[in-house]
């Protein structure tokens, strides 16, 4: 036997104490606060925050859906503003078209994004890393001119976009449109998390960091890496088509230069920051896409990019992990580091 | 060994090369059910590119590889380990990041059915198949005496415990050949003895098959009931230990013919 550096009966109470400490009781704890938090603060925030707010959580399902690719599979992105704007058009057209159910038009954004990612994932399967990043660059900058292309003109509106109105909430709820949609989309947030969560934590999740930690492994475990690829390549856009749908309902409109290359980039900036191969991460991350940008105009309206940079070097600095990374660091040192610190310490992935 | 029935493993006639380098050249032998088989040779001398050709890694030239009866040849990578072929890797090839016991349940893979759909709603048989795995892989890491490390990163183990998460992982998938691809390197003596009891007890007790890749000639000849010697891709010699310890061909290739 190697000697272990740990000696059992020190560590025993502690040990345990571990376990429980990162078993579900706490996770579910923490989670149930959060929740009645957000469940609470249209109670307190004006409708304009309330948006605000909602925006965040529709950022966070994209980058939920960015990170399973990205995070556990280690195919990269840089398109995924392309399944954004794919599922944001999808609404918009299906809602000023043909007047369909804004509930509706979200389930097909979603299955339009799946079967569109799918399928790209199909030819992806040929190119890893840096030149998968290109392959879905190019998917990012031809999007915003397929949208503008004047044969499609008639559907997507051209330059000018789609106008479409903002629902009422149903069932005669004593709410306004804003905190309607905000209980909304933090149900379809609440949903996607739920099932993101189950799906890393099962055998397909294994698959799939075990095709990112080691393919040929991986092969010949038996698992299919070419179907797990491209199946998490359409999941993953399935996620995504689905906040574009929701941000269309939100903002009232879609226009081509809303999905600009930048929207990819800021995803991926999301994912980075929130936390690489981490679910919650996704969350923070939304938040950042969503808050950062108007922290620095408000800091200089003159240069507020090289104030986001500045954010952005800081976070990346003194997070390296992301923040999920730092808040799991944290979660251990806090709560049981003294005990804790010859085992596992500061175990920040979540994979 | 009768001879009558087909043995598990046929590899017939295989051949392979690299450009114009010849790694496998007409390479022919067979493993009967429940045996023990050593294959050596010196470096380069085509070992590892023929479990690569096992586990379909490679694509052969020429020949065929049959298991149970069937040839193996046309199935794509992931489709081995469902037959019941499991390996390890001579430079290891672990999942970095995850813990000793994810790692050995991903060798239940091609045992396992849950998929993206039912995963993600964790439907109760999910739920069920989930402790499943974790009971049999935890009895697993119990038997390779993994039970401290279970929680622990590989990445963060010695090597030596590092090859036994990988044989673990090799046995998740209940195969009926397990491939090794040299499981005594890097390890010391201590640890040679005991794997050598534990490739027989593998062998006993779990009805494993085992063909393995070894340069340590001790554990090679005590542990097989077989032995196949190649040399620049070629098979020079095959048999029973004794008879390849006393081969001339296989002398001449570990200490030379004297004309280097």
């Amino acid at each position: 036997m190697v000697t272990s550096t740990v000696t059992p009966k020190t560590i025993k109470s502690p040990a345990a104490r571990t376990a429980w400490l990162n078993g579900r009781y706490p996770r579910v704890a923490a989670m149930a606060v959060v929740l009645v938090v957000a469940a609470s603060l249209p109670l307190v925030m004006s409708d304009y925050r309330l948006f605000q707010f909602t925006l965040a959580y529709i950022y966070a399902i994209a980058l939920l859906g960015l990170n399973l690719l990205i995070g556990y599979n280690g195919q990269f992105s840089l398109g995924h503003g392309a399944f954004f704007a794919i599922g944001a058009y999808t609404t918009a057209i299906m809602i000023d078209r043909w007047d369909i159910g804004y509930g509706w038009t979200i389930i097909a954004a979603g299955a339009i994004c799946l079967v569109v990612g799918f399928l790209f994932g199909i030819p992806a399967l040929r190119i890893e890393g840096m030149y998968l990043a290109l392959a879905t660059l190019a998917l990012a900058l031809a999007t915003p001119q397929f949208l503008k292309y004047h044969l499609f003109e008639g559907w997507t509106g051209g330059v000018q976009g789609i106008v479409i109105d903002k629902p009422e909430a149903p069932f005669g709820l004593p709410l306004n449109p804003d905190q309607w949609l905000y209980f909304f989309t933090l149900a379809i947030l609440l949903l996607a998390f739920v099932l993101g969560w189950n799906l890393v934590r099962g055998r397909t999740g294994r698959a799939l960091v075990a095709i990112r930690d080691h393919r040929i492994a991986a092969q010949s475990m038996g698992i299919n890496t070419a179907l797990y690829k491209s199946l998490i390549f359409g999941v993953s856009a399935l996620y995504t088509g689905v906040a574009g749908a929701l941000s269309a309902i939100v903002i009232q409109f879609v226009a081509p230069d809303s999905f600009t290359l930048f929207l990819s980039i800021f995803f991926v900036v999301g994912i980075v920051v929130g936390g690489l191969g981490s679910i919650t991460g996704a969350i923070y991350g939304g938040f950042f896409i969503q808050f950062v940008p108007n922290i620095a105009d408000a800091i200089s309206q003159a240069a507020p990019w090289a104030i986001y940079g500045i954010f952005l070097i800081v976070f990346m600095l003194v997070m390296p992990l992301g923040i999920a990374g730092f808040l799991a660091i944290l979660w251990h040192r806090l709560i049981m580091g003294r005990l804790a610190s010859d085992g596992n310490e500061g175990h920040p992935t979540e994979t | 060994m009768d001879g009558s029935a087909a043995p598990l493993l046929a590899v017939e006639n295989v051949s392979l090369s690299f450009g114009g380098i010849v790694a496998l050249d007409k390479v022919s032998f067979g493993v009967e059910e429940g045996q023990i088989v050593g294959l050596i040779g010196p470096n380069g001398a085509g070992k590892t590119t023929l479990f690569n050709c096992l586990t379909r890694l490679y694509r052969v030239d020429e020949g065929d590889i049959h298991f149970q009866g069937k040839s193996i040849l046309k199935l794509p990578p992931h489709r081995i380990a469902p037959l019941g072929i499991a390996r390890t890797f001579q430079n290891l090839a672990l999942f970095d990041k995850m813990p000793v016991l994810e790692n050995v349940m991903i060798g239940m893979h091609s045992r396992t059915r849950s998929d993206f759909l039912s995963n993600a709603l964790r439907l109760p048989w999910v739920g069920r198949e989930e402790r499943a795995m974790m009971d049999r892989a935890t009895e697993l890491i119990s038997y390779l005496g993994l039970e401290p490390e279970m929680h622990r990163r590989v990445t963060d183990l010695p090597f030596g415990t590092m090859k036994r998460v990988e044989l673990a992982r090799a046995l998740a998938g209940s195969p009926k050949l397990l491939l090794l691809d040299e499981p005594a390197s890097g390890l010391n003596h201590k640890e040679v003895e005991d794997l050598i009891g534990l490739i027989r007890e593998i062998r006993d007790q779990r009805k494993v098959t085992v063909l393995l890749v070894e340069h340590h000639m001790s554990l090679v000849m005590q542990v097989s009931d077989a032995v196949v010697a190649l040399n620049f891709g070629r098979m020079i010699a095959s048999g029973t230990p004794k008879e390849m310890q006393e081969d001339e061909n296989v002398i001449k290739a570990y200490l030379g013919d004297g004309s280097a």
